[in-house]
């Protein structure tokens, strides 16, 4: 028990718990919402998308990189998906989209995959790369406007919902939708293949030490590879939610999303070095940043100052690690450093 | 003939047009306990990455396990019982014990997915095999130097190891430590298990070695048993030349002090440092891995300023509370690893040499004059008689030897009145360390207060006056370099710190 | 001895720097496509007073994005810098001149504007600066937070529109012609350039830099103040930011803290052509400034086929960078400069 504690107390996620546990009092102090029904399920709603999108950019971050192009590339998949179901006039299920996006989407991480897994360059700048290329296809080669009308199917998966949660006092009513579902189903995933697969001990590894992992006998560059292939489908299944849920295909509604999931990955105490975090980490992040996102309403403050909300988010949880590891650092004994 | 574990037959392996190995063949029998020895830069690492499969030769044969391979991948290296431990023990320091344990085995097994009970299991057997009790869920990153070691060994002797190389082993370790070692590698020799010293210095492994083989500059000089091996001969195996046993002697030393400390301490590195340093005197510092002579240098350096007691310099206390300080007050460092702390690889030679004195050359108005910052490179490269066409050049175009003489060109240009040199021959091949050690002893001799830190016991008791021994973070003896033997010391260096009271 | 010394220099340039050297290849090879494929707008004036008009904006970005990246650092911040000083001084002007102002009262106010906006952005940049130096954020994250704050402010100063309205003598002097010819802008960046040239190569702290991207722990060791470089580094980054936010200002007339979102993106993609190493410690000017050449051309030349979309413009950046990367680590692994035959670089 006592173990437990002390190993409790010395997790990132543990403070993180505490700091949402704090915000959300505040807000609900502030504005007597932030508990009801429906207020809770709109944050599980509008945690959705960026928390799919944060599992990917959280394996990226283990492996020791930063991706920028998952916005882009699941525009892409989803664009192209659309449209051409749209064109061809399919009115059937929703499973033809997601087979479809997976597709794209495994073959935009593969084009990723390649430049990430071969080149010496930092993820970032590679992705920046990428990320033109997808948002230029997209925009250039196919043109791309918005789409109204969905496939049928697609607007019905985004309109199913799980549960109806209503507001007692104000009769505001909330869809839990089906897509959570998704969400849940994508993080369940990750983490058994991030704790009990070696592909996913592999990314820790490569994340630690590269070198020391391609001595230990993992095949470093398949593992990049795939680990940009795995993260393209996991952004494509994002962007078709999003664009399900919002029933409407709108090309550049996801783009400029990646530096908040960024955020939200290293709020939950990823490093940027690689090697470390957790997926609980990444979903308190991400439930973090969108409280802060969806609540400023309730307490009444003005949305434009998102922006600010944000930035400051960022620059304080980075610099609370920062701080803590130069601490340990100058704390840790030298002869134990060696 | 017996079967071999491994056998390589004419290796030859060039990088960028320089040859690392030339027709290298080593043949290592079932449970020989075998030496492989030559100086820094001679091809022994890469020939161990050959031998494990990081490496593939552009000639020669790997015969292992009956099956002859014109290269190797790291997997089949393992699958084949050959293993290694490097160094840096190549740990991930992310990652808990057990699982930089037993990730190897799951790896080695193709495994698509893993069970934290089995690799429990596979951990806590591992550390059984040496009686080694340790935290499985510590992280590794959390370990000392001895504790990561032996890590690296338990991991090394759970897959089924027919060959274990060690690369430099006891570096770092006690003179229990290394006890408690050869214990190991004679258990695992009764098992047939097979272990590849490589070492660049004898007494470290002769008492336990069985067979040594020697190469120099990529080539193989000689494969012989330990009895037709003394020091003279394995030095001129390792050198290609014979040694001159001088030992310094200074010509003039001043009467006052020029630096010294009182009770220095930084804490949890080491505590209670006296020592004093006067003009025209080389002072050896000599210390294992860990000791503290690294921290207590950076402390003079003010790098890493010290928690506790004072710093003298001319007899007045002075503050060294950063390393502009310490320049400021005449002090020089050649740090220990010149690549990561020394030199700026991409930039040129001279602004390597000027830049801790670059803003001498700047005028009134701000502007850099390159000409005569050029030509202060230009002749301290004359001057150190460093080997380049061009001192515009990038400074990765240099040898090792060349790129050292560069950092000690740095600080002479600072016109320094005290240099500290940390372990200042590593990696610095044998005409460029005689130079080396020439330019200090003429330094001395011009008025420069000297300290020398190493760990190569033969260059502080041949080039400095006094030598003071540091163990666990202490100074436990200073003793006289002509009157003391390099086992003596080697003695005070890894004793026990448990058996060692206080001061010595 | 005397005649190999005076030739030296020239093959040590050409070979040290094949990558320069690509780039002006690339330039010529694509003005003389241009050249004869749209010949008359490549001879039409307007052409390249367009051009001149345009590149500023995202040049000035990529100088300050240059130096942060040649001391192994990056700013993602200077779009979020450009534009909350644009907004901030628009905001000045029209309170000093509001419409209607004499027009020295609207000289007072673009002067003032000028001055508030490369204060901020130093005090911007600055701020960079000190999070990266002392706090030890990593510069990614440092800039990807600032972005999204000084965004942030820049939509809590308008409530997130534009602000427009500026006194004419802004617009005035930001469309004079020089000579009757070069567009403000232009001046503006080759003064800019000029500037950090002395910087980078006549100064003392312009070496310091390489050395400092070259090797921290080194440049420690030498007595370098690493941290006041830094600091000085990033504020260099935000002045240059807050230049290119002026120049937007005057080419929209209005400023919005949505402007120019694609510039981060392209200001590093410029200094990634350019040869600057991302891990620091080499690249030169004059390469970031013919990566930054050859993008104007490139794009000019695109916008005279009526039938290639604005949208392809993405498109060819990214691949452009890619390519590049490619294209570099190619001619690593195969020691192109080897095969130029430099002969004193092996020892």
């Amino acid at each position: 028990m006592a173990k437990l504690v002390r190993k409790l107390t010395k997790s990132n996620e543990f403070y993180l718990l505490l700091v949402i546990i704090a915000v959300s009092i505040v807000i609900q102090l502030r504005s007597g919402q932030f508990f009801s029904a429906n207020n809770l399920v709109d944050l599980a709603n509008a945690m959705v998308v960026p928390g799919i999108f944060a599992v990917g950019a959280f394996m990226v971050l283990v492996a020791g990189g930063i991706d920028v192009s998952f916005p882009a590339l699941a525009s892409l998949s989803v664009y192209a998906t659309t449209r051409v179901l749209v064109d061809a006039g399919y009115t059937g299920g929703v499973w033809l989209p997601f087979l479809m996006v997976i597709v794209v989407g495994a073959i935009l991480g593969a084009f990723n995959g390649l430049f990430t897994s071969r080149f010496v360059v930092p993820v970032l700048i590679i992705t920046l790369g990428t990320a033109s290329v997808f948002s230029g296809v997209m925009q250039g080669v196919f043109k791309s406007v918005q789409i109204p009308n969905l496939p049928q199917g697609m607007s019905d998966f985004g309109r199913s919902t799980l549960f109806v949660a209503t507001n007692p006092e104000s009769g505001l009513t909330s869809n839990m939708p089906v897509a959570f579902l998704i969400l849940v189903a994508v993080v369940a995933v990750a983490f058994v293949v991030m704790r009990y697969t070696t592909f996913g001990r592999g990314l820790y590894a490569i994340g630690g030490d590269e070198s020391a992992a391609a001595r230990a006998g993992f095949k470093v560059r398949k593992i990049k590879f795939w680990l940009f292939v795995i993260v393209g489908i996991i952004a494509s299944l994002a962007g078709l939610v999003r664009t399900s849920m919002m029933d409407q295909m709108h090309p550049t509604n996801l783009l400029g999303m990646e530096l908040m999931v960024i955020a939200a990955v290293v709020l939950g105490g990823a490093s940027i070095t690689g090697g470390t975090g957790t997926l609980t980490g990444t979903m308190l992040g991400t439930l973090l940043i969108v409280i802060v996102q969806n609540s400023m309403i309730l307490v009444g403050i003005p949305t434009f100052w998102q922006g600010f909300a944000l930035g400051t988010l960022i620059l304080v949880g980075t610099g609370i690690s920062a701080v803590q590891l130069t601490r340990s650092r100058k704390r840790a004994p030298a002869l134990v450093q060696g | 003939m017996v079967d071999n574990v491994i056998a390589v037959r004419d290796i030859g392996k060039a990088f960028a047009g320089v040859q690392a190995l030339d027709g290298i063949t080593l043949e290592i029998a079932p449970g020989e306990i075998h030496c492989l020895a030559g100086e820094n830069g001679s091809g022994k690492s890469t020939l161990i990455k050959v031998m494990s499969g990081v490496h593939a030769p552009d000639t020669g044969t790997i015969e292992l396990n009956g099956k002859t391979f014109s290269k190797l991948s790291p997997i089949e290296a393992i699958s084949n019982g050959v293993q290694v431990i490097y160094q840096d023990f190549s740990v991930f320091p992310n990652l808990t014990v057990m699982e930089n344990l037993a990730l190897n085995a799951e790896l080695a097994a193709h495994r698509t997915f893993v069970s934290w009970k089995r690799m429990r299991a596979v951990a806590e057997e591992a550390i059984a095999k040496i009686n080694f009790t340790i935290d499985l869920d510590e992280k590794v990153g959390q370990l000392s130097v001895a504790q990561k070691q032996l890590v690296a060994i338990s991991r090394a002797l759970m897959s089924d190891a027919k060959l274990i190389i060690m690369d430099e082993p006891t570096t770092a370790l006690t003179k229990r430590e290394v006890d408690a070692l050869f214990a190991i590698i004679l258990d695992l020799k009764a098992r047939g298990i097979a272990t590849l010293f490589v070492s660049h210095k004898l007494d470290e492994v002769f008492e336990i070695s069985e067979r040594f083989t020697i190469i120099r500059n990529g080539k193989s000089v000689i494969t012989c048993l330990p009895e037709e091996l003394d020091h003279a001969t394995f030095s001129h195996h390792m050198t290609g030349r014979e040694f001159d046993d001088d030992h310094f002697v200074p010509e003039h030393v001043s009467e006052e002090p020029i630096l010294e400390t009182r009770g220095l301490g930084v804490d949890g590195a080491f505590a209670d440092v006296d020592l004093t340093l006067r003009k025209g005197e080389i002072l050896g510092i000599t210390g294992l891995l860990g000791s503290g002579r690294t921290e207590l240098a950076l402390s003079l350096f003010g790098s890493k300023p010290a928690d506790s007691g004072k710093i003298l310099i001319n007899g007045e206390v002075v503050e060294v509370g950063s390393v502009r300080a310490a320049i400021a007050h005449g002090i020089g460092y050649v740090p220990e690893d010149r690549l990561t702390e020394g030199l700026f690889l991409e930039r040129s030679i001279s602004s390597n040499i000027v830049i801790s004195e670059i803003d001498s050359f700047v005028s009134k108005f701000g502007a850099l004059d390159q000409r005569k910052a050029d030509a202060e490179g230009q002749r301290w490269v004359d001057e150190l008689k460093i080997a380049t066409p061009n001192p515009a050049n990038p400074v990765n175009t240099l040898s090792g030897g060349n790129q050292q003489r560069i950092v000690l060109a740095k600080w002479l240009a600072t016109h320094p009145k005290i240099l500290i040199l940390n372990g200042p021959t590593v990696g610095v091949d044998i005409g460029s360390k005689h130079d080396i050690h020439r330019i200090l002893r003429t330094l001395a001799s011009e008025g420069l207060g000297v300290i020398i830190i190493s760990d190569d016991i033969p260059e502080v008791i041949q080039n400095c006056n006094r030598v003071m021994a540091m163990n666990a973070g202490r100074i436990v003896a200073e003793i006289d370099p002509r009157t003391t033997t390099e086992s003596e010391l080697a003695e005070l260096m890894s004793k026990d710190p448990s058996t060692i009271d206080g001061k010595g | 001895m005397s005649a190999l010394t005076t030739l030296t220099p020239l093959r040590d340039r050409l070979t040290r720097d094949p990558h320069v050297t690509r780039l002006a290849v690339i330039l010529v090879l694509l003005l003389t496509f241009f050249m004869l494929v749209k010949t008359k707008n490549f001879f039409g004036i307007a052409t390249w007073q367009s051009m001149a008009v345009q590149f500023p904006e995202f040049g000035l970005m990529a100088l300050g994005v240059m130096l942060t990246m040649i001391i192994g650092g990056i700013d993602l911040s200077v779009v979020g810098v450009a534009n909350m000083t644009a907004i901030g001084s628009a905001t000045l002007m029209m309170s000093i001149a509001p419409t209607g102002s004499d027009s020295p009262q609207g000289y007072l106010a673009v002067v003032a504007a000028i001055a508030f906006s490369l204060i901020v952005g130093a005090i911007a940049g600055a701020f960079n600066g000190f999070l990266i130096a002392k706090v030890k954020i990593p510069a990614i994250l440092v800039t990807l937070g600032t972005f999204e704050l000084f965004t942030g402010i820049a939509v809590i100063i308008t409530g997130g529109k534009p602000a427009s309205g500026l006194p004419a003598q802004y617009g005035e002097i930001m469309a004079q012609r020089v000579f009757g010819i070069i567009p403000m802008p232009l001046i503006i960046f080759i003064l800019a350039t000029v500037v950090i040239a002395l910087i980078m190569y006549k100064t003392a702290f312009g070496t310091k830099l390489y050395m400092l991207g070259s090797n921290e722990t080194a440049a420690q060791f030498s007595g370098l103040k690493t941290d006041n470089l830094i600091i000085r580094t990033y504020m260099t980054s935000g002045i240059y930011a807050a230049a290119a936010g002026l120049v937007m200002l005057a080419n929209y007339n209005s400023a919005k803290a949505d402007y120019g979102s694609t510039y981060t993106l392209l200001a590093v993609l410029i200094v990634v052509l350019g040869g600057v190493n991302p891990n620091g410690g080499s690249g030169r000017l004059s390469g970031v400034i013919l990566a930054v050449v050859v993008l104007q051309v490139l794009s000019s030349l695109l916008n005279t086929f009526p039938n290639i979309s604005n949208f392809y413009r993405p498109l060819i950046w990214g691949g452009v960078l890619l390519l590049v990367i490619v294209v570099n680590q190619w001619t690593k692994k195969n020691r192109l400069s080897r095969l130029f035959g430099v002969k004193g670089n092996k020892s």
